[in-house]
């Protein structure tokens, strides 16, 4: 039972940041109706991004998130505006490669810069606490933390001000949304920035629970966040969340009792298996019926 | 000065033309109304003018050439448009929509007291304020659309067929509010498939006919007009 309570915890980590790269596919969607390919890679860079900023300065933890975010961010908006921005209107399967081929520029520029895996250099020293006979190190706490701030901010964001306001209604309607006066194209980048933010955050601490960092990083945790979003239900943002919690948990919980080899087998069946019978995700709606 | 002059319109979707050089003009807080069939390119006349769709030709709006400004910047000149289908976001309330509606003013006692007096003005809307707008009926949610754009504060509405799909009781309710916001002099842009209505409420009409203008006049003109009689109020 302990042991199980052990990998509850490991679970909750690992799910948080599944859930928090998730965020930005499901973003992404509700405004574009499109799949942003590249964020699986702009979640790599953020591990990038932290790794050279905390070795040209020393910050603070949370300076180097803010920074990490706000890079990452503003790279996700620039591709928005670079390549996606000229192909709206674009048959949607060019705008998939164009996503695609994004994606691949960046790991390639990546690997091609550091070539090998580097290690991610700790922010601070990390102390374990007992509590009851489960063992959780701070650095655990801050990760888990720093991932539920971030999703509450987001949700209140969504919620409560006037651009998550337009970023829902570009999600419903987009074409009325410019009748209102809302400048269309301004909403969208921030939905990026917003979006690569959370992916970038994600990355940084995916860096520090798991120290070491390499350009390919971005493809398979990309992949498994993308699943996390559909399962629970693309566009939706509190689906997003649900989807990679549940992904998190189902990778932890299978590895504790099976051989790990059995981990993305029965991770993957699961998330089919939901999908059949939730075609559009746990939380997702079916498409506006419009009159 | 008047509120609109538009020299030579035209619209094009690929290689089909849709509105082929219209001119007309529109006078300072009159009610002017483009009547037509299905497919004559009234919708498409009143995309041109919020800037919603791009055009050839000249849209002079209180006598300054706009055809260069988004869409989103007209608003903010004071012309705001209710599209067909009245465009209403289902996913959010009926508050946020009006909300939204408010999006360039930046005068926040202003629009706390313009959205009173939008749910004064539209009880059914502040009964069901707090409700998702795709709950909304048919007649409430053109109710919605037609509040939303006046938290604008607009100089000049353009209202693409408010009667669309509503009941007869519900369209005399539409056209009394239509009426209503003209009396407090905005200007009005109507475009409607249902022209004895829209001729009766109007100062100054013309038809469309396939892409281009074939008939002008007053609404009573045109009311009485034996073309128009024939054509669109089945006498």
């Amino acid at each position: 039972m302990e042991y199980f309570a052990q990998q509850a915890i490991n679970a909750i980590q690992l799910g948080a940041i599944y859930a928090l790269i998730a965020l930005g596919y499901s973003l992404v969607y509700g405004v574009l109706t499109m799949i942003n390919f590249a964020h699986g890679d702009l979640f790599m860079v953020g591990a990038f991004f932290c790794l050279i900023i905390a070795s040209l300065f020393p910050l603070p933890f949370v300076v180097i998130l803010v920074l990490v975010m706000l890079s990452t961010g503003f790279l996700g908006a620039l591709i928005e505006r670079v390549a996606y921005r000229p192909l709206r209107s674009a048959p949607r399967v060019s705008a998939i490669i164009t996503a695609l081929g994004c994606g691949l520029v960046i790991e390639n520029l990546v690997s091609s810069l550091s070539p090998y895996a580097k290690p991610m250099p700790a922010l601070f020293s990390v102390t374990g606490y007992n509590l009851g006979g489960l063992s959780i190190s701070s650095l655990q706490i801050l990760i888990i933390g720093v991932s539920i701030l971030l999703m509450v901010g987001l949700d209140f964001f969504i919620r409560r001000t006037s651009f998550g306001m337009a970023m829902r209604a570009i999600s419903f309607d987009s074409r009325t949304v410019p009748l209102l006066g809302i400048p269309l194209n301004k909403v969208i980048s921030v939905t990026f920035l917003i979006g690569a933010g959370l992916g970038g955050a994600a990355g940084m601490l995916y860096g520090l629970a798991y120290p070491v960092i390499a350009a390919s990083m971005g493809v398979l945790v990309g992949w498994k966040a993308f699943i996390a979003a559909v399962v629970g239900g693309i566009g939706s943002i509190r689906g997003a969340v649900v989807g990679g919690f549940i992904l998190g948990l189902v990778e932890v919980m299978t590895v504790a009792v099976l051989p790990s080899t059995y981990r993305d087998l029965i991770a993957y069946s699961l998330l089919l298996v939901i999908l059949i019978f939730k075609p559009y995700g746990l939380l997702g709606k079916a498409p506006n019926q419009k009159v | 000065m008047n509120a609109l002059e538009v020299h030579d319109l035209t619209v094009s979707y690929g290689d089909i033309r849709a509105v082929k050089g219209i001119s007309f003009t529109v006078k300072q807080g009159e009610i002017f109304t483009l009547i037509g069939a299905n497919g004559a390119g009234k919708t498409s006349t009143l995309r041109a003018l919020s800037g919603m769709l791009k055009y050839g030709g000249k849209v002079v709006y209180q006598g300054a050439e706009i055809d260069d400004i988004a869409a989103d910047k007209r608003v903010g000149l004071g012309l705001a448009h209710v599209p067909e289908g009245r465009g209403i976001f289902g996913n959010l309330t009926v508050m946020e929509n009006l909300k939204l509606g408010a999006w360039l003013r930046k005068d926040k006692t202003g629009v706390a007291e313009d959205l009173e007096r939008g749910l004064t003005a539209f009880p059914r809307l502040r009964e069901r304020k707090d409700q998702a707008a795709g709950t909304l009926s048919g007649g409430e949610q053109q109710m919605l659309a037609v509040a939303r754009a006046l938290m604008s504060r607009p100089k000049t509405l353009l209202l693409d067929e408010p009667s669309m799909g509503l009941a007869p009781k519900l369209v005399q309710d539409i056209y009394r509010v239509v009426r209503e916001i003209n009396a407090q002099g905005v200007t009005i842009v109507l475009v409607e498939q249902n022209a004895n209505l829209a001729l009766k409420i109007a100062h100054s009409a013309a038809v469309l006919e396939t892409g281009s203008i074939s008939l002008t006049g007053t609404g009573a003109e045109l009311l009485s007009d034996p073309r128009v009689q024939a054509a669109y109020l089945g006498a």
